[in-house]
């Protein structure tokens, strides 16, 4: 195939390429006043490889590089919300890190190659083509965690973070080359249809498909594979916790859909019930794990991984509605988490991070619009109506419902209800206790806008959820056969 | 079935027993510069028996790769630090039990799953021999820039990745560093640096010997 119609079909993955590297070079011939421009010219590139993918939106599938790259609706979509989510990633830590020293064009760079690698991640079509993403981002995220040299606590999340996530790497490439041994391709449409085509090894076949689903639930953060996730959330600096909080879950979601449902569909029988034990798990740790943090970034750590089990409900159901559902959930996710970690960086100023529970006492005396924007985004993690965490929560019930897991999904209430008591607490330190510090909230001008549009948005998908929920259909539905 | 083993089983045996050896001797040996001998072993006689199955590139660049530069790397590594190995053995039999429980577990599991019933010879289909002039480098490097040229661009871009990060992470340019600029230094006058301090020669009131007034 022509190398310039493939370049074509990935011309946002070579524009982010190509700028990350040029910012690269630029910010070396600017001085500390001057790095302004690297922080626009990062916002640009966002911003360019958003027209890009959009111009080039299309319910057609296309491949590129001899059908290692896929071009969907699905890899739109999710490629869009990575831009939009990482442009707010930045806006957020802009302050925070400028007051750590970490406003270096490093941090830029590497978020972009993260970007880039998640987006090869999205598009992904091959063994080869996901797992180099994977790296390409994993690497990023482990360097970003130990960006902030001075700390010690982030150095050591990181050093975990880096011997977990090399030892779940190597778990899902063993799984892979078993599935190539016993398919003879690490295409994943070659693959499926070898499976189909019977006379194949079952046991071998299942035993790759067990460290596939351990490497997956690594990355995910699934119960009980969640070990490394509330050091890292806890250690890395706040502004990198955001990001590897919200972001890269989108990157995750697809990840999960190209290999088990795309690639890996025809053994859902067996991946189902691995899954399903992974979701219980989560769901109970998660839960009840998280009320007896007192440290905010852990107990929102705690908050993820049992989020992670709701989004499988979604994953194990195994019908389009389920995996329609399951995207509407993660969309939801990164929207909650970005309003989260947002208020922590909103509250943390020069020398202090508002990272406990009791930082949060007394929001509202201190500013009644930043406290009511935390009530609507806990209310939204704990699945209270009207918000979009009620919606996403109830989508994927329903899924796993029509899937006839009535059991699971009665339980799954269950544990949310216990879930809702810790969300309920902040909401409780924020109007019902006096402030322990009385230090004035101001932030800037975009931050502060786009905090409170990032609040609203929970309250106003929630209400209206019709839209992004055709979103999520559409893309899905396109893109999986 | 005959008993009379053909050259290249004899050899596949041999280096395989080799191989063997060196990998247990590799996490039994007490003395981690030996491990990381033993290790340098396995992998040339891995490379071996890559090149019994035709893969040519892939032994050379083993050998190339992990023996010339990665295990030299190493073994500088390993003699630089100074391991203390009473440390590292500490609690060894207390843990021993449990650890080997675990381990026989394993052990038997993978057999079940791995072992010739459902991973023998007879499930892999013998590939065709090639003929003496094919070559798998030249083949290799076909597929590595015309099939596989995204993946091959991704790796590049994760090694530049990995040089970025190794410098952020590690270059430190403090402000109170001792770091001098050569180009001042060879521009430097003698009165930069010398200052002659006019004082009396009076024995008595010795002031001390470092010239400071």
């Amino acid at each position: 195939m022509n190398i310039l119609s493939d370049i074509y079909t990935a011309l946002p993955e070579f524009f982010v390429l190509c700028m990350a590297m040029l910012i690269l070079i630029v910010d070396l011939f600017l001085d500390d006043t001057q790095r302004y421009l690297t922080y626009a010219l990062t916002q640009l590139t966002l911003l360019g490889a958003a027209v890009m993918t959009a111009v080039a939106h299309s319910n057609a599938v296309g491949y590129a590089f001899s059908g290692l790259f896929v071009d969907d609706a699905m890899a739109h979509t999710l490629k869009l919300m990575i831009y939009l989510s990482t442009s707010v990633v930045l806006v957020y830590s802009r302050t925070y890190i400028a007051l750590r020293g970490m406003f270096r064009g490093e941090f830029f760079v590497l978020i972009l190659f993260a970007m880039l690698g998640m987006m090869v991640m999205v598009s992904g079509q091959n063994f080869l083509t996901l797992y180099m993403g994977l790296e390409l981002l994993s690497l990023c995220l482990y360097s970003l965690v130990a960006l902030d040299r001075e700390n010690a606590r982030a150095t050591e999340a990181a050093m975990k973070y880096f011997v977990l996530g090399a030892l779940a790497s190597g778990m899902l490439l063993y799984g892979m080359s078993m599935l190539y041994g016993m398919t003879g391709s690490l295409d994943l449409t070659q693959v499926s249809a070898a499976i189909m085509g019977g006379e194949l090894n079952h046991p071998v076949l299942i035993l790759g498909l067990v460290f596939v689903v351990a490497g997956l639930a690594f990355k995910l953060g699934a119960v009980p594979f969640q070990m490394w996730l509330p050091d890292v959330y806890h250690g890395a600096p706040t502004a990198v916790t955001l990001f590897i909080g919200s972001v890269t879950k989108l990157a995750a979601f697809a990840f999960v859909m190209r290999l088990l449902i795309q690639g890996l569909q025809i053994l859902a029988h067996d991946w189902q019930g691995m899954l399903i034990i992974m979701a219980v798990l989560s769901i109970i740790i998660g839960n009840v794990a998280a009320i007896a943090q007192t440290n905010l970034k852990r107990m929102l750590a705690y908050s993820t991984i049992s989020h992670v089990g709701f989004l499988l409900f979604g994953f194990f159901s195994g019908t389009m509605n389920g995996f329609v559902s399951s995207m509407f959930y993660i969309v939801a996710y990164v929207l909650m988490t970005l309003g989260g970690f947002g208020i922590i960086l909103l509250l943390s100023r020069e020398g202090f991070e508002a990272e406990e529970l009791d930082d949060l006492r007394g929001l509202n005396v201190r500013s009644p619009w930043y406290a009511f924007i935390m009530l609507l985004l806990m209310f939204s993690m704990a699945g209270v109506p009207p918000t979009v965490g009620f919606y996403a929560k109830f989508a994927v019930m329903q899924a796993a419902l029509q899937a006839g897991h009535v059991g699971l999904v009665v339980f799954a209430v269950l544990m949310a209800v216990v879930g809702a008591f810790y969300y309920l607490r902040i909401v409780k330190l924020m109007y019902f206790d006096e402030p322990l510090d009385a230090a004035p909230i101001q932030p800037p001008l975009d931050m502060a806008l786009l905090l409170s549009a990032n609040g609203l948005a929970v309250l106003a998908f929630g209400l209206l959820p019709e839209r992004l929920m055709g979103v999520c259909a559409t893309a899905i539905l396109h893109s999986i056969q | 079935m005959t008993l009379l083993l053909s050259f290249s089983e004899i050899v596949f045996y041999f280096l395989a027993a080799v191989l063997l050896y060196a990998g247990l001797r590799v996490i039994t040996t007490r003395n981690p510069v030996q491990a990381a001998l033993f290790l340098v072993l396995a992998f040339f006689t891995a490379a071996g028996i890559w090149m019994l199955l035709q893969a040519e590139f892939l032994a050379i660049t083993l050998v190339l790769v992990y023996v010339g530069a990665v295990m030299v790397l190493f073994l500088f590594v390993v003699m630089m630090l100074d391991i203390n190995l009473d440390r590292l053995r500490e609690g060894f039999w207390d843990y021993f039990p449990l650890a080997g429980f675990v381990g026989v577990l394993m052990a038997i599991e993978m057999v079940m799953v791995l072992g010739t019933r459902h991973f023998g010879a007879d499930w892999v289909i013998e590939p065709a021999p090639h003929a003496a002039d094919y070559s798998n480098t030249a083949e290799l490097g076909h597929l590595l820039y015309t099939d596989y040229v995204l993946p091959f661009e991704l790796a590049a871009v994760i090694l530049l990745v990995a040089i970025i990060a190794a410098i952020a992470l590690t270059m430190r340019r403090r402000k109170n560093s001792k770091y001098t600029d050569p180009a001042q230094q060879v521009k430097v006058k003698r009165d930069d640096r010398l200052r002659i301090v006019k004082m009396q020669a009076d024995v008595e009131q010795s002031v001390g010997i470092d010239g400071e007034s």
